[in-house]
């Protein structure tokens, strides 16, 4: 399937995505309330057949917090970008998709220990890298280290 | 001495109790604690602990150039260094949209597949090793030292070259590289049947590995495990065939698929593996074109700002990187998607109700660096 009709069978699912600008692949946010829906529908869907997680990854954009799943269907070889985005940055959470992809339990847990992000309904949601005891979340843009980070 | 034998031996054999393997143990090949649930000798279940090797190489990525993190990318997986910088070189020039001379392309390729023998190669001897034969470990080390004094001579370093860099490689070929490529494939196609007269036809080997750790073909997918191990399954996942790049669209070779879904399966995509790639090197070896061995880059590189992301194929399975870019010399936030790091999440569903010993040789099926996890 190519991005056009791809983009208008998740319109169908889910009306209001936004299309982000992405030369390589189509991405899309939607909203994080209509994540789990469309993860299920993106894996169970014969003609989308999205069976492939192959990257989960969080990202600091300064205001909001992300989530950016790269999908990628092993039978129709299409891809796709979905995003997730808040503007809360004291308990940001989304739904887990790791019922959909048993890769992501992993992946989410990594994302939670660098970012924070916490994944509601996740198995075994604990720190993955770092200690428990650990303060804060390096790979948000404020998390702040003087002594093991050194500013040049 | 009563008391003993009155034991009631079914309540001991029903308990459930942990044990420590690593963080330092032989199996793992570095620092990975796994804590495993038995039950008599039969693994329940068990938890990966990581971290140990956690170097924060993203964090560090945000502060560096892109020539910088290529240095980083070597240290990640240390066995595919020359793979990971590929990676990060392909980015670089599909966002800037440079074309790097043919010569360049050649070089990379063949690089890449050496990079890919000699992994195999150190996983071969460490296999056999873990399941006790330590003979392999001597042959495969062996073998290996002749990959590694090819790239000494024409990178300056043996192990983590960081021979690529954005827009070509460092430097020119060596004159002796052509030569000591052929003569070392010329030895090592010999030396391999010794690997399979060892360890592939052996009796002890195959009641090892065979029926061993199953993984079917939709969990290796679902959990995203790719490369030899995901192959093993039947699962065509080849980033050199899919989306192909360098040279490898316009090389014959096969993506070597097995079916039997178990540690012997994933061990004989490995051993398949290293005679594709002497046959990729074989292609390209004695065609090198003349030309530049760099393109022209600017001294300062911007990447325009925008989303990237770039696959190719590591010797443990699929590298992934993300980057997003904010126009900026240093990334705004790089990802990289490790395969060690998905396939590990695989081995406590299928160690499930496996003999601890059989633990040792899953875990060396699917090849992890442990490093490679951490980042």
């Amino acid at each position: 399937m190519d991005n056009d009709s791809l983009k208008a069978r998740i319109l169908e699912i889910v009306p209001d995505v936004q299309q982000e600008e992405n030369k390589q692949y189509l991405t899309l946010v939607v909203p994080a309330g209509r994540l789990h829906d469309l993860a299920g529908e993106l894996r169970n869907t014969p003609d989308l057949g999205f069976d492939f997680l192959f990257c989960l990854s969080g990202v600091d954009y300064g205001k909001q917090l992300a989530v950016v799943y790269h999908l990628n269907s092993t039978a129709h070889k299409h891809s796709i970008v979905i995003k997730v985005k808040t503007d809360d940055r004291v308990n940001p959470a989304f739904d887990t998709v790791c019922d959909i992809w048993r890769t992501a339990e992993f992946h989410e847990r990594e994302t939670y220990d660098m970012f924070g992000i916490r994944f509601n309904n996740h198995p075994d949601l604990r720190r993955i890298f770092l200690d428990e005891e650990w303060k804060g979340y390096p790979l948000r843009k404020d998390y702040a280290d003087e002594v093991n980070i050194v500013e040049f | 001495m009563k008391e003993i034998i009155n034991l009631p031996v079914s309540k001991i054999e029903e308990e459930e109790y942990h044990i420590n393997m690593g963080p330092q143990h032989p199996s793992t090949h570095g620092v990975l604690r796994l804590v495993v649930s038995l039950q008599g000798e039969i693994v329940k279940s068990l938890k990966p602990h990581c971290g140990y090797i956690h170097r924060g190489i993203e964090k560090m990525c945000e502060k560096d150039t892109y020539p910088q993190v290529i240095h980083l990318t070597d240290r990640i997986d240390y066995l595919s260094a020359h793979i990971n910088n590929h990676a990060v070189c392909l980015l670089v020039e599909k966002a800037l949209e440079i074309d790097v001379p043919e010569r360049v392309k050649y070089i990379r390729t063949i690089m890449d597949e050496l990079a890919r023998i000699q992994s195999h190669q150190l996983w071969w001897s460490s296999f056999g090793m873990d399941l006790g034969g330590l003979t392999c470990f001597f042959y495969g080390l062996r073998d290996r030292e002749m990959i590694l004094d090819i790239w000494e001579e024409t990178t300056g370093s043996r192990f983590l070259q960081s021979y690529n860099c954005p827009g070509g490689v460092m430097q020119d070929i060596h004159p002796n590289f052509q030569k000591r490529v052929h003569s070392f494939i010329k030895t090592f196609k010999k030396k391999i049947k010794d690997y399979d007269r060892i360890l592939s036809g052996n009796v002890i080997f195959e009641q090892r590995s065979q029926g061993v750790g199953m993984l079917s073909k939709e969990d290796a997918i679902s959990y995203g495990v790719t490369g030899p191990s995901g192959r093993g399954s039947g699962w065509s996942c080849d980033v050199r065939k899919n989306e192909p790049y360098s040279m490898y669209g316009q090389v014959h070779f096969n993506e070597v698929l097995r079916y039997g879904c178990d540690t012997y399966s994933r061990y004989m995509v490995r051993m398949q593996e290293m005679h594709e790639s002497m046959n990729i090197i074989e292609q390209l070896i004695d065609n090198i074109p003349s030309g530049d061995y760099s393109a022209k880059m600017k001294a300062v590189i911007k990447l325009p700002a925008g989303e990237y992301y770039q696959k190719v194929e590591s010797a443990r399975g699929e590298l992934g990187l993300y980057v997003v870019s904010d126009g900026n010399k240093t990334p705004y936030r790089m990802k990289f998607r490790t395969p060690s790091f998905s396939n590990l999440s695989v081995l406590d569903h299928i160690s499930r109700d496996m003999k601890i010993a059989d633990l040792v040789a899953i875990g060396a099926s699917l090849d992890l660096v442990i490093p490679d996890i951490d980042r």
